[in-house]
């Protein structure tokens, strides 16, 4: 009942002064909708990068060719011979925890197809390679095991090889193309996947046995990595171990020695992707918080010049039978009442500002339930905390001295 | 800087009876404001003892003198305190604001009764901007009303106003005081203090006077005889 009365007089005291009262708000309402907006932008980066690193296979591993020494010369991992055809073999043979593995070569040349030319990629793996990478088929078949073992020259193609070689009505499936001059016979094409995190077009690629590149385009007999999929993406950094302990043993490397080869899940690459992001996160609410602090001393600049002005209204407040306890009330719930409504107005400011971030500029955001209570309780403590000096400083004045205060 | 003790008041006593109206007067510096002070619960003596209404207020808290002032005292001031921007029944329901167990409407009804009382029933919703001098110390007037005090404490109440409109003002009083107020009244003029029943005067914190005044002037007939104004 009482506290309803005071909520009543710190209401007219809020309606009385409008355009103040919205200035007061307008730090509160900058820093909530800016901690709204970064947090969802945030957020959202960080949820795309993830689904794209799924999307690329998040059980995904990949041993690569160590930085190894030979005769006590550091050499480019990139040039590295170390992995052969036997890691392999020992990895799908021993391997407890990876379900699916593909040995992985790869050149870059010319495409060419009658009239049309087109630079790519060809990778060289085996059929299983479509489920590593998550990868789908749209029209044709993927080559087969048979197809690998005997050197076969067919190729399953990408969208962006498809649509520079090839004209939109035209199917390629059957059609003959060459790559560095040899001859495949295009037996498939992939669904599109677009752009990876890193910019790169993943259609831009040839499928082919690892056999046929390995032997017909690169003259090699070493595979450059593997890539493999471990059951689930839990199990993945005990498969990444698992592998590690049998190349050691297929390459003998004794205890101590250092590995020649490197073997990493996308686990390890989404947590780096988190840690940038979380930085950047952390960044973006430190930023957004200062904003909350102004705005909170903005709340506590007015209510200290609001008590100061009606010392006299306060005098006479005290003479009438109000209590000190009373008028801190009074003035600590015109600051929550400033402090709650700028803070619902910066939600909801937040919100559409995310919207239109996300429309207009097509960045990915995500609104989350936790940024909107968090900032909106940071702000409603701010009212309080900053509300809570002048008000104790109104309930503090003596009545003879605020009646007479000019 | 060495502290100075003043004492504002020394062996002052006297009371007041139910349905008085008791001029206190002195001129500034005679302790006639800490008196005010302290009748009105706003300040504790040093020493002796006040009583109002039967309670003693020596031992009482800060919260418990705002009670009382809240039940048992009206203020009324010289530069009326009225509330900016709020409308005169608004501000007359303020001390009722502080007493909760006086509900929405009936805080309403007794503030529209006092404001009627002071024969302001036509300006209900003006705020204090919208109205004269007068109009506004009735507004205070019927604030001081609205609690149904013991006593109407009214603090140099017609300082800041024409002797016509003091006249009026007085004449309000006194018509309250015949309904039964008791009323004490603080000034320093002597022509409102014939207005009223008993005069204390006060002069460097003791009470030089505390007569009984025989010949009380009626403050409407007062206003009769004043010149009229020009319109």
């Amino acid at each position: 009942m009482k506290i309803l009365n005071l909520l009543r007089i710190a209401w007219k005291a809020i309606i009385l002064n409008k355009m103040r009262t919205f200035l007061t708000m307008l730090g509160v309402i900058i820093g909530v909708a800016a901690v709204i907006t970064m947090l969802a932008i945030g957020e959202g980066s960080t949820q795309s990068i993830k689904e794209e690193i799924s999307g690329m296979g998040s059980n995904m591993i990949t041993i690569s060719p160590g930085a190894g020494m030979q005769g006590g010369v550091r050499t480019d991992p990139g040039q590295m011979q170390s992995l052969k055809l036997s890691d392999y073999h020992a990895i799908k043979e021993k391997s407890s925890l990876i379900t699916h593995i593909s040995p992985q070569v790869s050149g870059n040349g010319q495409a060419i197809n009658g009239a049309e030319n087109w630079p790519t990629s060809i990778y060289g793996v085996t059929p299983e390679y479509l489920n590593i990478r998550v990868l789908e088929l749209e029209d044709g078949s993927m080559f087969t095991d048979a197809e690998v073992k005997s050197s076969s020259k067919v190729a399953v193609i990408g969208q962006t090889v498809r649509e520079n070689l090839f004209s939109t009505e035209e199917d390629p499936i059957g059609k003959m193309i060459r790559f560095n001059k040899i001859p495949f016979r295009i037996i498939g094409v992939l669904s599109p996947k677009g752009e990876n995190t890193f910019g790169q077009d993943q259609d831009d690629v040839i499928l082919a046995p690892y056999t046929t590149v390995q032997k017909r385009i690169l003259g090699i007999n070493y595979v450059q990595s593997i890539v493999a999929s471990a059951i689930s993406e839990e199990k993945a950094p005990e498969a990444v171990n698992e592998t590690y302990s049998i190349l050691r043993k297929e390459h003998n490397i004794l205890t101590g020695e250092e590995d020649d080869f490197n073997v990493f899940s996308m686990d390890e690459l989404i947590s780096m992707f988190n840690s940038t992001s979380e930085i950047m996160t952390a960044l973006l609410v430190a930023i957004a918080g200062i904003a909350l602090l102004i705005g909170g001393i903005g709340i506590m600049n007015i209510m200290y010049v609001s008590v100061k002005e009606r010392t006299r209204e306060i005098g006479l407040r005290l003479a009438v039978g109000g209590q000190s306890m009373d008028i801190l009330v009074q003035f600590l719930i015109e600051a929550i009442l400033i402090s709650v409504t700028g803070g619902l107005i910066g939600v909801s400011l937040g919100i559409t500002a995310t919207l239109l971030i996300e429309h207009f500029l097509n960045w990915p955001t995500s609104i989350t339930a936790t940024s909107i209570i968090i900032s909106f309780t940071v702000c409603a403590f701010t009212g309080i905390f900053f509300g809570w000096y002048p008000a104790k400083k109104a309930s503090g004045l003596d009545p003879i001295v605020a009646l007479r205060y000019e | 800087m060495g502290q100075e003790t003043v004492e504002a008041l020394r062996d002052v006593s006297f009371s007041i009876e139910e349905g008085e109206f008791v001029t206190i007067m002195g001129s500034s510096g005679s302790g006639k404001s800490t008196l005010l002070n302290i009748l009105g619960c706003l300040d504790q003596p040093t020493s002796g003892s006040y009583e109002i209404d039967g309670l003693k207020v020596k031992d009482q808290k800060p919260n418990g003198l705002a009670k009382i002032r809240n039940e048992k005292i009206g203020f009324i001031f010289q530069s009326y305190n009225l509330l900016p921007r709020t409308s005169a029944v608004e501000n007359v329901e303020l001390p009722l604001l502080y007493n909760s167990a006086i509900s929405k409407d009936i805080r309403r009804k007794r503030a529209i009764d006092a404001l009627v009382h002071v024969g302001l029933e036509d300006r209900l919703h003006h705020t204090p901007a919208q109205l004269s001098g007068g109009q506004q110390q009735r507004v205070a007037i019927a604030r001081s009303l609205v609690n149904d005090p013991v006593v109407i404490l009214a603090d140099e109440a017609t300082g800041n106003l024409d002797t016509r409109t003091s006249y009026e003002i007085m004449a309000l009083f006194q018509k309250l005081n015949i309904s039964g107020k008791t009323i004490v009244f603080v000034t320093h003029e002597q022509d409102i203090a014939n207005f009223s029943a008993r005069t204390i005067e006060l002069k460097d914190g003791n009470i030089i006077r505390n007569v009984q005044n025989h010949d009380i002037m009626l403050a409407a007939e007062e206003l009769e005889s004043l010149p009229k104004e020009n319109i």
